[in-house]
């Protein structure tokens, strides 16, 4: 078997997209220096996510707004600004990262991100049924909506997905995701559009942000978000053989349907916390762990150390970038992350050979 | 040739599993056809022509079928033929028209994509055609032509660059996607920007344009979108089997005689061309297009796409929309996108719940 | 099946001689296809270099060589799958890249190694697809096509298995229809890469005869990639033996198979007996291991 690594695979085997690509840091020790490298780039995002801003703030304003606090505007704007900015970034990018890196390989579909399980999409159906339909206005009061709707989602999706002999296969997950999905995408665009308030509310909660959040919305979601990865990363060795394929992963002994639920109550966690926190930020989720796995090979687990890191990069790196381009201005996060991360996602599989997963 | 002598006895004939319709005309003229894909076929005809009759005689003048029947044969005048032929029509030829269109691009993408999920959304097509719409609004104005060249325009142009971008020496299925998926994710983020910009009317039109709609529409739009949709289609018949051989592997198309790249860059321009054709029309009807080849596939059980179902049920599937769009919550006429989403959704979510042909 | 007696072995040997001499000599009367002076690859790098070989008419080939030696590259040139960067490949006479792509596909066909078949395609359906090249497109399914179906499905053994779906066959019935595909293409010149991988011994040979049997019945050229150096000494009547894309050797294995030319090429050592089956060479790898034969007592007990 050894010696067919590089052959490509024959048809009385049914290709198995994910195994086989090794990627461009192919050792560990070349693995763990590149992630030591994205760790000094996490550093540098923060630091510039705290200074950057419509008012520069040094390293030692920074310093002394929780060292020797007294007051000072800017110690005030990095304490109720930029910090919980800095915090929540940090938490939803991670969140939505691991998210996509664990959808991915559950429904073995490298374009899989939470739209194909339609947690988007249930979320803003509850959010618009929240506005719309209850009158709610403040956003405080509908996070929690989309928390839930992501949650009724997840759990609609995976039932459709394992009705029927089979269970719950990668392509009956996904194809459940875009129906419900899709339906649920029409319900409320139907109550939008009857409802021009609701449109009206709606059409800047759609567009996700980090601004304008307090601390207690970061320290609220914080725990799930946790769980979530706690989760993950129980779940991430198993992953590794439910990429191989059904028959593969059950002799090597790994329990297929424990892994998917945990896998997907993972993703529930983690989506529904970062979608009620900050919004629908979309790309993040598909784009990180995709470039991820180009870097380091098919392994979940360095996948998801490296999407660990690089997730909040790509996150926080928006941000800054969408409070510079139009300043005093800001565009919103949830705009920037495509323009930031759509480049490096073409420039990369443009030079990588890499025909799969 | 044993085998052609021992035909001539009667003798055996080929066992395809299913049973299958034969038809000689003569020695040069010869086609083999699925008796279910056949049957199929025709029983969704038959159902579109009843949706059709029902559609043409209901709304605030309702006709009892019989009456449009009359009409549409020309016994009738006056009031009724005003009515049917005139007003409503118009409306159910373009349903069928961008219907069959929409179900043919999807099946040409899914069919190329290996995927599912393949559509012309996959390229970009879709997101680029709305930020067209939001340009030509926002700057130019937002009746009819304007939308609809503004939607042609840039989603034509997302689809070249993604081509484009894509390209290194040939286009590979996969680079395809991902590029397509990149482009699309910055124009969707611009499309947003237009829409937390716009004043509140500005981005309403625009969201109801971007649900897909074929409301207002008249006898004027009818023959450049009948034109567009037949030229393309009889473009399909002429290239003939090859997609189906694409399904085989690039390698076993190339054996058989396929020119992949030309071939492959053929189809993908005449299924771009079907999707910027409807959605020039009606906006960016969604589902249609996923939907229909999936629901003929498993109604057929034919083996993988096949374009002609799809065509047919993409037809019948954007009637059935309309027609709920605009009796559901009348007065208030919804846009057909939004009800093809929910009823395409909805019963592609219950055929995967019948697990009717055990797909894996 | 059952038509043509099998030439016998003397003429074969026969052709061997003319066709052996006119590789280089080039003129007499050149194969039906060959290669001359190729250099092909994928991107930059180079997988052959001016590499020329001559596919004999009528005869079983089969190349051999180590993993990553060029051996797919090559069958894959010659079936035009892959342009060369210098050189061309000449079937009947004229680059096999200024025919139309029918008219290649009528003349030579491919058993690929990357198929797939359609979700719920049935045996027949995908058999069917051979006669693309053949079709036209208001001429889809003559009796012509639907005979050279039938035909292409009994010489295969797989007229049994007609109207099941490809999805629910083993490995060995699955190749088998894909090979009845490419025989209903009915072309003189067939190429296979790596027709018996992932198959079990039983499978191997039963293609591997398969091939033989069509090879003399249907007097077509066939050319295979294999893996098992064993079987291709026993199936094959010419063999092309290749390393870090040059050919080592070719002809007869019977004349060309030796110790020496296992170890050049595999870098194996070996012994070379007789089948005592074929007569053809056995290659029995020496054993680091164990050295010395083992005593009768522990074989019997």
């Amino acid at each position: 078997m050894r010696a067919r690594v590089s052959d490509r695979p024959p048809r009385a085997v049914k290709a198995q997209r994910s195994a086989g690509t090794t990627g461009i840091a192919a050792s560990d020790a070349r693995r763990a220096g590149w992630l030591l490298a994205c760790v000094a780039l996490l550093a540098v995002a923060c630091l510039l996510s705290i200074a950057v801003g419509t008012r520069t703030i040094g390293v030692h304003t920074t310093w002394d707004a929780f060292a020797h606090y007294t007051g000072t505007d800017e110690q005030t704007i990095v304490r109720e600004l930029r910090v919980p900015r800095l915090v929540l970034g940090l938490l939803t990018g991670v969140a939505l990262g691991v998210c996509g890196a664990l959808i991915q390989a559950v429904t073995r579909n490298p374009l899989a991100d939470t739209q194909i399980l339609g947690v988007n999409a249930g979320a803003a159906l509850f959010v618009v049924f929240a506005v719309g339909v209850l009158g709610l206005t403040s956003i405080w009061s509908y996070v929690w909506f989309a928390f839930a709707g992501v949650a009724v989602a997840m759990v609609a999706v995976y039932a459709l997905g394992s009705i029927g002999r089979g269970g719950a296969t990668p392509v009956r997950l996904t194809l459940a995701g875009v129906a419900l999905g899709a339906v649920m995408d029409g319900l409320s665009a139907g109550i939008r559009l009857v409802r021009p308030r609701a449109f009206d509310y709606l059409r800047f909660w759609d567009v996700g942000t980090l601004g304008g959040r307090p601390m207690s919305i970061a320290l609220a979601v914080a725990p799930f978000i946790g769980v979530g990865l706690l989760l993950a990363l129980t779940v991430a060795r198993s992953l590794n053989a439910v990429a191989m394929g059904d028959d593969i992963a059950r002799s090597l002994g790994a329990d297929i349907t424990r892994t998917r639920v945990l896998a997907v109550l993972a993703v529930m966690l983690l989506a529904g916390a970062s979608t009620a926190a900050v919004g629908p930020i979309g790309f993040v989720g598909l784009m990180v762990p995709h470039a991820v796995r180009w870097l380091v090979g098919p392994d979940q687990r360095w996948i998801l150390a490296f999407t660990v890191v690089c997730a909040p990069v790509l996150m926080l790196s928006a941000d800054v970038i969408g409070r510079l381009v139009i300043r005093p201005a800001e565009l919103q996060a949830g705009i920037v992350t495509a323009f930031v991360g759509a480049p490096v996602l073409i420039w990369m599989v443009r030079r990588s050979n890499v025909s799969a997963l | 040739m044993k085998a052609l002598t021992r035909r001539q006895d009667g003798a055996p004939r080929v066992d395809f599993g299913h049973r299958v319709m034969v038809l000689r005309p003569s020695a040069a003229v010869s086609v083999r056809l699925s008796v279910r894909t056949t049957v199929v076929c025709a029983i969704l005809l038959l159902l579109t022509l009843v949706v059709g009759v029902l559609a043409l005689g209901t709304g605030e003048f309702s006709l009892p079928p019989d009456q449009v029947v009359r009409a549409l044969t020309g016994q009738e005048s006056g009031w009724a033929r005003l009515v049917v032929v005139e007003w409503r029509l118009p409306r159910v030829v373009l349903a069928l028209l961008i219907g069959s269109a929409l179900g043919l691009s999807g099946a040409v993408f899914q069919s190329l994509m290996r995927n599912p999920l393949g559509s012309p959304d996959v390229i970009g097509f879709n997101t680029g055609a709305y930020t067209g719409v939001l340009v030509a609004t926002a700057y130019v104005g937002h009746d009819y032509a304007q939308t609809s060249v503004g939607a042609l325009v840039g989603g034509l142009l997302t689809a070249a660059v993604v081509y484009l971008l894509a390209y290194r020496q040939g286009v590979q299925g996969f680079r395809l996607i991902i590029v397509g998926i990149a482009v699309s994710a910055v124009l969707g983020s611009v499309n947003q920007w237009f829409i937390i910009k716009a004043d509140l009317q500005t981005a309403y039109a625009a969201a109801l344009w971007g649900q897909g709609s074929l409301n207002d529409l008249s006898w004027d739009q009818v023959p450049p979108v009948a034109y567009a949709v037949g030229a393309l289609s009889l473009l399909l018949v002429a290239m003939g089997p090859s997609l189906r051989l694409l399904e085989l592997g690039d390698d076993a198309a190339s054996a058989l005689g396929v020119r992949r790249e030309p071939v492959r860059l053929a189809y993908l321009a005449v299924g771009v061309a079907l999707t910027a054709v409807a959605t020039a029309a009606a906006g960016p009807i969604s589902f249609v297009a996923l939907a229909a080849p999936q629901i003929a596939a498993r109604l057929t059980r034919a083996p993988g796409i096949a374009l002609v179902p799809s065509a047919v049920t993409g037809a019948l599937l954007l009637l059935v929309g309309d027609f709920l769009a605009v009796r559901l919550f009348a007065p208030t006429q919804l846009p057909v996108g939004v009800v093809t989403v929910s009823l395409g959704g909805a019963y592609f979510a219950w055929l995967l719940a019948r697990n009717t042909r055990g797909r894996k | 099946m059952n038509a043509t007696p099998a030439p016998s072995d003397t003429a074969q040997s026969d052709a061997v001689e003319t066709t052996g001499s006119a590789q280089t000599e080039a003129g007499l009367t050149p194969a039906r296809l060959h290669a001359q002076g190729v250099t092909i690859g994928y991107d930059q790098r180079a997988i052959c270099e001016d590499l020329s070989v001559e596919v004999p008419d009528g005869r079983f080939t089969v190349i051999v060589g180590p993993n990553a030696c060029g051996k797919s590259t090559l069958l894959r040139a010659l079936s035009r799958l892959l342009r060369p960067r210098r050189g061309r490949v000449v079937l009947d006479g004229r680059d096999i890249h200024g025919y139309p792509a029918k008219e290649v596909a009528r003349r030579l066909g491919l058993l690929a190694q990357s198929s797939t078949a359609p979700e719920g395609i049935s045996v027949a359906d995908l058999v069917a697809r051979g006669r693309f090249p053949h079709q036209k497109l208001i001429r889809q399914w003559s009796a012509h096509d639907e005979a050279a179906v039938l035909e292409a499905m009994e010489a295969t053994g797989v007229t049994d298995l007609s109207g099941r779906l490809v999805d629910t066959l083993s490995g060995g019935q699955r190749q088998r229809v894909w090979l009845a595909m490419v025989l209903a293409q009915q072309t003189s010149i067939m190429l296979l890469d790596e027709p018996t991988t992932f198959l079990d011994i039983a499978h191997q040979v039963e293609v591997l005869e398969l091939c033989v049997r069509l090879n003399r019945e249907q007097r077509a050229t066939m050319v295979a990639v294999l893996h098992d150096l064993n079987h291709a000494c026993r199936y094959a009547d010419h063999l092309i033996a290749m390393k870090a894309g040059r050919i080592v050797a070719q002809g007869d294995p019977r004349e060309i198979v030796t110790a020496e030319l296992v170890e050049e090429v595999f870098g194996l050592r070996c012994r070379i007996i007789d089948d005592p089956e074929t007569h053809t060479p056995l290659i029995i790898p020496r054993s680091g291991i164990v050295t010395a034969p083992r005593t009768a007592t522990t074989i019997h007990g």
